[in-house]
């Protein structure tokens, strides 16, 4: 085990090394990546902070981060600045979730993933069929714009979600919501406020998930509305998480490094969408066989 | 007015027949596996494309085609059950649902890339020479193939019923169904009669794949879509009830053929979003016991 000392230093130099990433390189293509990697982690922890921790399988995530791409989008368009936009976005996110969460923890295990599901579904066809026109950004914005400035703010996300996902770890919000994972009944006799925890967690991912889909609609330069709520949103938080370790502070991190370094090259080295299929498979072998992920792996290694 | 309205309520009927068929399946393996396969659509995809492919490559018409169809989705039914879902079998109850879903998710992305593989992103259909023919009654339209649908939907109920509550395997199906434990005890055959009633599932899944490719289109992404579509069915019906689920098809697709004359393309969301009212007050669903 590293002394703690250690482990903040490595973790301080890491983290500078990615602030001044920007002027060490300018090579786009390392950027973009990072760029997605940093989006990913923030996606996929504020997916895990609900279903890591609170054990909530919520698979209608697409629709809060397609809520939060779409007002951000929209509202950033129309003028004004970025970071009221964003908060925004965020904002109608979690608000949506709060209105949808009150009725939706009535429902437990099986049917509350089944609801989510549904209900990301119904968004996506209500927006597919109201907004059909793909959203470019204007010209003269095209012509300032900048992946630096694209880059400091998912790397922003990323931080916050990290942050995020450790206070919860160490609150006693955390402990209630991982009480309710292990067991919901004994909870609720131990004195835990179901409901409250449960909306608590669900508000808190839903409000990050918001901003990674306000980080989503600065960053893309042309958007088909419908697409920011498409599934696959869901399923790569799920798959990034699962892969690297559900519950866990840096599962989802390692996550997310692996999934955009192996998607990229897949797609370099597989026709059409077959890349998808190879992480189908890989997901597959994860829940059956390590169903802690690669960072028990990494755990069970180094442990000798 | 009145013959439009008559003539919506068979429209209705018709495609409910398929949903009904299309959610057994799925209704079959929750009931008795306590496994929710979300990659349901995707199976009904795989038959309906082979159904496809049956009539193209060898003009083998779709309604004879139907078993040999079944039939093929039976071993793949049984193949994937033997390589995957039995590994579940040792989970507890709830760890085993949750994670059958995931499983089943995991299907939901490998399916239609592969299928986009074999018979490319185009929309396809079954469509032999006598799709177009119907029959004039009282001035309505009852079109040849979805009435035809209709009966394979019908037969197909009534067998696995015959099948569940009169041989003594469709018992002991039922026994494991209650209680897999207690049956365990009593002498079945757990991993088989399990197998069996994955391969049985997935044959009907199929079936109905192929009857949807005769009044649809058939692409390799509209397996989630059936998926939800057989969801709400099942939720609708309770989940495992067998005769519940057909009704549940047809009320559905009543309810979707009377809502598209004022929500256009808003209908699906409309069934989504009675499903979520049905999921938030009667979760048993409406034939289901409590």
């Amino acid at each position: 085990m590293l002394a703690q000392w250690k482990k903040s230093f490595i973790f301080g130099g890491f983290l500078a090394l990615l602030v001044l990433l920007p002027l060490l390189t300018s090579r786009s293509d390392i950027l973009t990546w990072t760029c997605l990697t940093f989006q990913y982690i923030l996606l996929s922890q504020s997916w895990n902070i609900l279903g890591g921790y609170a054990g909530q399988v919520n698979l209608g995530h697409a629709a809060f981060f397609g809520i939060g791409a779409l007002t951000t989008r929209y509202v950033w368009l129309w003028g004004f600045p970025l970071p009221l936009a964003l908060l925004l976005g965020s904002l109608i996110a979690t608000v949506f979730a709060f209105f949808i969460g009150l009725p939706a923890f009535r429902l437990r295990g099986i049917y509350f993933v089944i609801g989510t599901l549904v209900l990301a579904e119904i968004l996506r066809i209500i927006v597919d069929t109201r907004f059909p026109v793909a959203s470019v950004l204007p010209a003269e914005t095209l012509l300032t714009y900048s992946l630096v400035s694209r880059y400091y703010l998912s790397l922003l996300g990323a931080i916050l979600a990290v942050f995020t996902v450790y206070f919860i770890s160490h609150s006693r919000l955390g402990l209630g919501m991982r009480a309710i994972r292990e067991d919901e009944d004994a909870a609720k006799t131990s004195g835990v406020g179901i409901l409250q925890y449960k909306l608590s967690a669900f508000l808190i991912s839903t409000f990050l998930a918001g901003f990674a889909g306000g980080i989503f609609a600065y960053y893309m330069v042309a958007v088909q509305p419908g697409y920011v709520f498409s599934p696959a949103w869901t399923f790569d938080s799920v798959v990034i998480v699962f892969v690297g370790g559900i519950g866990t502070i840096v599962g989802p991190i390692f996550g997310s490094v692996f999934f955009v370094i192996l998607k990229q090259w897949l797609s370099l080295h597989l026709p059409g969408g077959l890349h998808l299929a190879v992480f189908g498979i890989l997901f597959i072998l994860v829940v059956l066989y390590i169903p802690d992920g690669f960072i028990e792996l990494v755990r069970r290694f180094t442990k000798g | 007015m009145f013959r439009f309205l008559a003539q919506t309520l068979i429209n209705g009927i018709n495609i409910g027949a398929l949903y009904g068929l299309a959610a057994l399946g799925l209704s079959l393996i929750f009931g008795v596996m306590r496994i929710l396969n979300v990659a349901h659509g995707e199976f009904l995809m795989i038959g309906g494309f082979i159904g496809f492919w049956l009539f193209h490559l060898y003009g083998v018409d779709p309604f004879m085609g139907l078993p040999m169809v079944g039939f093929f989705l039976f071993i793949m039914g049984i193949a994937f059950y033997k390589l995957i879902f039995s590994r579940l079998t040792r989970f507890h109850e709830e760890v085993k649902l949750k994670n059958s879903l995931l499983i089943a998710f995991g299907l939901y992305l490998i399916f239609p890339q592969i299928a986009m593989l074999l018979w490319t992103p185009d929309e396809r259909a079954i469509s032999p020479k006598y799709s177009g023919e119907a029959i004039d009654l009282f001035g309505l339209r009852f079109g040849y193939v979805p009435f035809w649908g209709l009966c394979v939907a019908v037969v197909t109920f009534l067998a696995l019923y015959l099948f569940l509550n009169k041989t003594y395997f469709g018992k002991s199906l039922r026994g494991t169904a209650e209680s897999w434990k207690a049956a365990k005890l009593s002498g079945i055959n757990i991993e088989r009669t399990f197998m069996i009633t994955f391969g049985v599932g997935i044959s009907i899944a199929g079936i109905a794949g192929v009857l949807i490719g005769m009044v649809q289109e058939l692409t390799p992404i509209m397996g989630m879509p059936w998926t939800l579509k057989a969801l709400i069915v099942v939720v609708l019906a309770g989940m495992g009830s067998i005769i519940g689920a057909f009704i549940a098809g047809l009320i559905l697709g009543i309810v979707e053929a009377v809502s598209a004359i004022f929500m256009g393309p808003y209908t699906i969301a409309v069934g989504l979003f009675i499903f979520l009212i049905i999921l938030m007050l009667r979760p048993q669903g409406l034939f289901g016991k409590t």
